[in-house]
């Protein structure tokens, strides 16, 4: 499993815990020990900004929103996220090994459908704040299945066989 | 005499309007007539905001701009982001083929439930003469409240033969896993066909199709 690059987004959300624990020393220890070497953090309106720069030998780099965060999960092997729908898909669709920090805080929040719902079809891990250092020692992606492309195409031919097009 | 009439002509509607929503409910609507390259369809894409806007242009941007022309984007006057999405999506298409079209929102964001019944009818009244003048033949939407009022009068101009082929497309947001949106629920009776992205929810509702990825 490849964690050279680790890119962790929030969306628009405020997910300090997450921020804070990922970047935690021992946080920092474990991912150093599975080969990580720079921790892009997308921390949306969250209060807590973590300090770019070396930190216990990773590179972090912290900023809080882009028009689009596809070249960071683009330049990313492994991605963590929170449970939001458009993040989820987005580094699925990718074809990205994604990790989802669900915030307990949000527990009514109709977006942890799609997660959960992905979860169960194996596409994605699943963890939360208290639970993500032990996570990221043992995680393993190896046992997820490849996110399958979603093709607008099946859509349009739908839509043209109703209006009688052939 | 003439309020007899009147009368008996609102029953007349009344009824077909049911008859029409029990035709749509169980899917049993007569299909389109075969068309050719010929006969392009005007199209009306109702564009919700943020996410739905993305979901449904997803979608659209693949849609054969010679069968699907001209194309109305109809969405909120209070929406920026939404309109230069549009323009981007339709950035190598001939100018003319594409309309944007700007209405009051029916719904915003922490309205409470009561006091949208009236903006929805503010809205309704303001799309009116819109729909009349441009009378689509297809109406493609993905939530939330602003196509209601889009799909209410596609289905009462059918009613009134003023458009009697028109079809109206509902796709559900990738955000509905175990139910329908409240919008969802409602089209149940006027949309002719509702797409959903996950498989589920063809069991609890018999009459939505579930497209699904690859």
């Amino acid at each position: 499993m490849d964690l050279t690059n680790v890119f962790v987004t929030v969306g628009t959300t405020k997910f300090d815990l997450l921020i804070r624990t990922i970047t935690s020393p021992e946080c920092i220890e474990a991912l150093k020990k599975r080969g990580c070497r720079r921790l892009t953090l997308q921390v949306g309106s969250g209060t807590f900004m973590p300090k770019s720069g070396y930190l216990y030998g990773v590179e972090v780099t912290a900023f809080r929103l882009k028009d689009s965060i596809k070249d960071d999960l683009m330049r990313a092997n492994f991605v963590i996220s929170h449970a939001g729908a458009g993040s989820c898909l987005e580094a699925l669709e990718l074809g990205k090994p994604l990790l989802v920090v669900v915030n307990t805080d949000l527990m009514d929040n109709h977006q942890i459908e799609v997660a959960t719902k992905l979860k169960e079809c194996g596409y994605l891990h699943y963890t939360t704040c208290d639970q993500l250092l032990p996570t990221l020692v043992q995680l393993d992606v190896s046992q997820l299945k490849l996110f399958p492309k979603y093709d607008p195409l099946k859509y349009i031919a739908a839509i043209d066989r109703i209006m009688g097009f052939s | 005499m003439l309020g007899l009439i009147c009368i008996l002509a609102l029953c007349a509607f009344a009824v077909r309007c049911l008859i029409l929503m029990h035709q749509v409910f169980t899917m049993r609507r007569p299909p389109e007539d075969v068309r050719s390259l010929g006969q392009p369809v005007r199209t009306m894409l109702v564009i919700g905001s943020g996410g739905h806007t993305a979901e449904l242009l997803k979608i659209t941007q693949h849609l054969d701009v010679r069968r699907y022309r001209p194309r109305y984007y109809v969405m909120a006057d209070t929406d920026i982001t939404s309109e230069m999405k549009i323009v981007s999506v339709e950035y190598n298409n001939p100018k003319g083929d594409y309309i944007v079209v700007k209405i009051p929102r029916a719904r915003h964001v922490g309205q409470s439930f009561f006091s949208s019944i009236f903006t929805t009818i503010w809205s309704t009244i303001c799309v009116f003469p819109r729909m009349l003048y441009y009378r689509p033949e297809l109406v493609l939407c993905n939530g939330p409240g602003t196509c209601i009022p889009i799909c209410l009068i596609a289905f009462l101009l059918r009613a009134a033969c003023i458009q009697p082929n028109n079809r109206i497309v509902f796709l559900e947001s990738v955000c509905r896993v175990k139910s329908l949106s409240l919008t969802g629920k409602l089209l149940m009776f006027f949309a002719d066909n509702i797409f959903v992205q996950w498989p589920e929810l063809t069991r609890t509702y018999r009459r939505v199709q579930y497209i699904g990825f690859a």
